[in-house]
């Protein structure tokens, strides 16, 4: 095999890879799945031609020279893309090293590993900037049919994001693991992953919550301090605008600049990239870390068995980091609650809905993570407890953990107002109770690694969760403006709730 | 003199998949028995031992665990029953010590006997230089080592092991051997499923031969030279013949 040819056959392997390991996320690894993930995929894809179309419908026509406002506002809106698509690179970086068991096969084999990781560099690259296309799709679709051929362009800008995003998340992620080393760099990357993705939108919204008292990211980018601070028309800054909307001329440079920028990665990092992966799997087998010495502990049973659930979750890095991540997206309606308290205004009610939601969210992964995720389940099933013992061992974790995490910001928002921190309260409860128990109806037997793909294990348990969620939010926060409204919303929201047990496995 | 009670009793145990797991199995263990199954891959024999150890729900049969009944009083049965699988079942998060602590916990053992007793074994089975580490790092035969201890930390009187000795060396195996000898010693019973037939021979006062679900011969090594009509074959011989009849039988 000459070495262009190994070189291509590589690419195939590993295109192949991405490609299964990305049809595994959605069919849940069960082969038979294909088909209905791939009718799954059109039709949800068709959905979100609704939801683009409303967010992004006013700027089909849009047209070259754009004003000031214009170009701010889509600039930063193709910044916040670049950056979820820079979160998304980052976290498949990470995976590919810390995940991928073929680095004794690739290391032991006759090939140049910096060819090699070149071409594995290239296949981030590609993943990364197909997944950007695939969510992309609609809302181009929706310029296009909207305000004509010419949005086609921003495809381009799409495919430019992607291949940047790729080489700054290697680079990144690389940096990460010479300064601070493999053992850290996971946890930090998933956590800057998770930063990076929300920061920005987090960050416009603080300012104009500061600024203007309103979550709204378009009041800061559409005032005039903003506008005054801004470049001339002719700035670079605002090529990537001008390109979404049919610029060649500038199209054209941006798609050459992150070319070039994928390039030099590869060529400075692709030898580092062999030395980082064979580090970070190193750390996967051995990795010698202290604990102090101390007396066990008394207690009963059911103790022990949620003592080891606290210790479990507590060295999670994954879990951490998305804990910190719902801390972080409650950031802006705590400022707001914080501004609210001085002001007495009527944007207090969002905080409700955020709480809600995030409570509903986080019991769903911890009640994951306690109930499916048991690593040692032949363990806990050969030990003399009853299997509801167990479960509501488990469960009691999760709904402590819960208390734990809002009890403080439900503290806070009674400080603000008691009727609404007790709207809040109950909504806490019933979205963290359901989550709960759909994790509950819709166990299995899995590991703790495989958290990344539990919503994989059953589609009908994770829109469960995730419409019990909002139907929850949207119930308290109604139970705070209009009280009947509430009624029926917390009526369907219950109805979900009952349909989902009535469809589930296990009806306890 | 009085016959040896039974440590386990198991009588027309079965369990169906697609075909018969385990067809209708009789079985009994006496107390302070080194009790070694084995067969060919997929003969029954994990499956007999996750129902007995109450694991698997059987379709039909009963299990008796020092003349408890172990379906209908399955948490009494478990209480002095112990069960460490081929793949050792430990939390990668925990370091040693906290694992042994949190089983101990599980089966209501008193700190103060556990903690002492949970150094001693994970002594005994030469992990003292890992006693604080996390088992993330771990290889298969420390885990296993780890999952043992976890298995006797709670002083068992049924120890059930499936496959011990997958993935260990040579120094470790003999770790595990002498503390298995040891628990027989003191009065513990142990049923082993073993692909080590060397294993069985050396370490088992008595060996059963399961295949396609059934038990096909039991015995000590000399009973079962004397049931096949031949007192020089190996373990190794006897086994291949047993199970080649059993096969051409099916």
């Amino acid at each position: 095999m000459t070495p262009t040819t190994a070189l291509s056959w590589f690419a195939r392997h590993e295109l192949r890879l991405a490609w299964r390991e990305g049809l595994a996320m959605l069919t849940g690894g069960r082969r038979r799945r294909t088909r209905a993930a791939v009718i799954g995929i059109v039709a949800f894809a068709a959905f979100l031609h609704l939801p683009a179309w409303a967010v992004i419908g006013r700027f089909a026509e849009l047209r070259a020279p754009l004003d000031q406002p214009s170009l701010i506002i889509m600039t930063a809106t193709i910044f916040l893309t670049w950056a979820l698509i820079l979160s998304q690179a980052i976290e498949s970086v990470t995976r590919v090293f810390y995940a991928r068991a073929d680095l004794d096969l690739i290391m032991s084999s006759p090939t140049r590993l910096a060819e090699i990781f070149s071409v594995r560099i290239v296949a981030i690259a590609l993943s990364v900037t197909a997944m950007a296309l695939l969510f992309a799709i609609p809302f181009v679709d929706v310029l296009v049919f909207t305000g004509g051929a010419r949005w086609l362009a921003t495809f381009g800008v799409v495919v430019a994001a992607g291949l940047s995003a790729a080489a700054i998340a290697i680079a990144i992620t690389i940096t990460l693991f010479r300064l601070i080393g493999p053992a850290r760099t996971r946890l930090a990357a998933q956590i800057l992953a998770a930063v990076i993705g929300a920061g920005f939108v987090i960050a416009l919204q603080i300012a104009a919550i500061l600024s203007y008292g309103t979550l709204s990211r378009f009041a800061i980018l559409t005032s005039d301090s903003v506008t005054a601070l801004a470049p001339d028309a002719a700035s670079m800054l605002w090529w990537p605008a001008r390109a979404a909307i049919g610029d060649i001329a500038t199209l054209l440079p941006l798609l050459s600049a992150s070319l070039l920028l994928l390039g030099g990665v590869m060529a400075i990092f692709s030898a580092r990239f062999a030395d980082t992966a064979i580090t970070a799997s190193a750390y996967t087998v051995a990795r010698p870390r202290g604990s102090r010495a101390r007396a066990f502990r008394r207690g009963s049973r059911q103790q022990a068995l949620r003592r080891k659930e606290f210790i479990l979750l507590g060295r999670d890095p994954w879990l951490i980091s998305q804990t910190l991540m719902q801390l972080f997206y409650l950031v802006p309606p705590a400022l707001l609650l914080w501004r609210s308290f001085a002001d007495n205004t009527a944007a207090l009610v969002l905080v409700t809905p955020v709480i809600v939601m995030a409570a509903g969210q986080l019991a769903g992964g911890l009640a994951w993570l306690t109930i499916s995720g048991e690593d040692a389940a032949d363990l806990v099933a050969s030990a003399p407890l009853s299997p509801s013992q167990v479960i509501r061992a488990k469960i009691e974790v999760v709904l402590i953990t819960i208390g734990v995490i809002f009890a403080p910001l439900l503290a806070a928002l009674a400080t603000a107002g008691a009727w609404q921190a007790v709207i809040t309260a109950c909504g806490v409860i019933a979205a963290a109770g359901s989550a709960t128990s759909i994790q509950l109806w819709f166990r299995v037997q899995a590991s703790r690694r495989h958290f990344r793909r539990r919503q994989t294990s059953s589609r009908l348990a994770t829109f469960a969760e995730a419409f019990c969620s909002i139907g929850w939010a949207a119930t308290a926060v109604l139970a705070l403006t209009i009280p009947v409204a509430a009624l029926i919303c917390g009526l369907i929201t219950s109805a979900i709730f009952a349909a989902t047990w009535k469809l589930s496995p296990r009806r306890e | 003199m009085m016959p040896a009670a039974a440590a386990l009793e198991v009588r027309g145990l079965t369990k169906r998949y697609d075909r018969p797991a385990v067809d209708a199995l009789d079985l009994t263990v006496r107390a302070g028995e080194f009790y070694a199954l084995v067969g060919p891959n997929g003969a029954g024999k994990t499956t007999t031992l996750r129902m007995v150890a109450g694991l698997l729900r059987p379709d039909a049969g009963s299990v008796s665990i020092f003349g408890i009944d172990a379906l209908g009083k399955s948490a009494a049965a478990k209480q002095v029953t112990a069960w460490v699988s081929d793949e050792p079942m430990i939390y990668d998060k925990l370091t040693p010590l906290e694992y042994l602590e949190f089983v101990a916990g599980l089966w209501g053992i008193a700190p103060a006997v556990a903690k002492p007793e949970a150094h001693r074994l994970l002594l005994s089975l030469g992990l003292e230089p890992h006693l604080h580490e996390r088992c993330e790092g771990f290889s298969k035969g420390m885990r296993q080592k780890v999952a043992l201890a976890g298995a006797l930390v709670h002083d068992p009187r049924l120890i059930i092991l499936d496959e011990p000795l997958t993935g260990l060396d040579a120094l470790s195996a003999r770790h595990v051997k002498g503390l298995l000898g040891e628990r027989v010693r003191n009065g513990d019973t142990i049923i082993m499923t073993t692909h080590i037939l060397e294993v069985a021979e050396r370490m088992a006062d008595r060996i059963g031969v399961i295949a396609s679900g059934r038990l096909v011969a039991e015995g000590t090594l000399g009973e079962l030279r004397l049931q096949n009509g031949s007192a020089d074959l190996s373990l190794e011989d006897l086994f291949i013949a047993l199970v080649d009849i059993e096969v051409a039988a099916a």
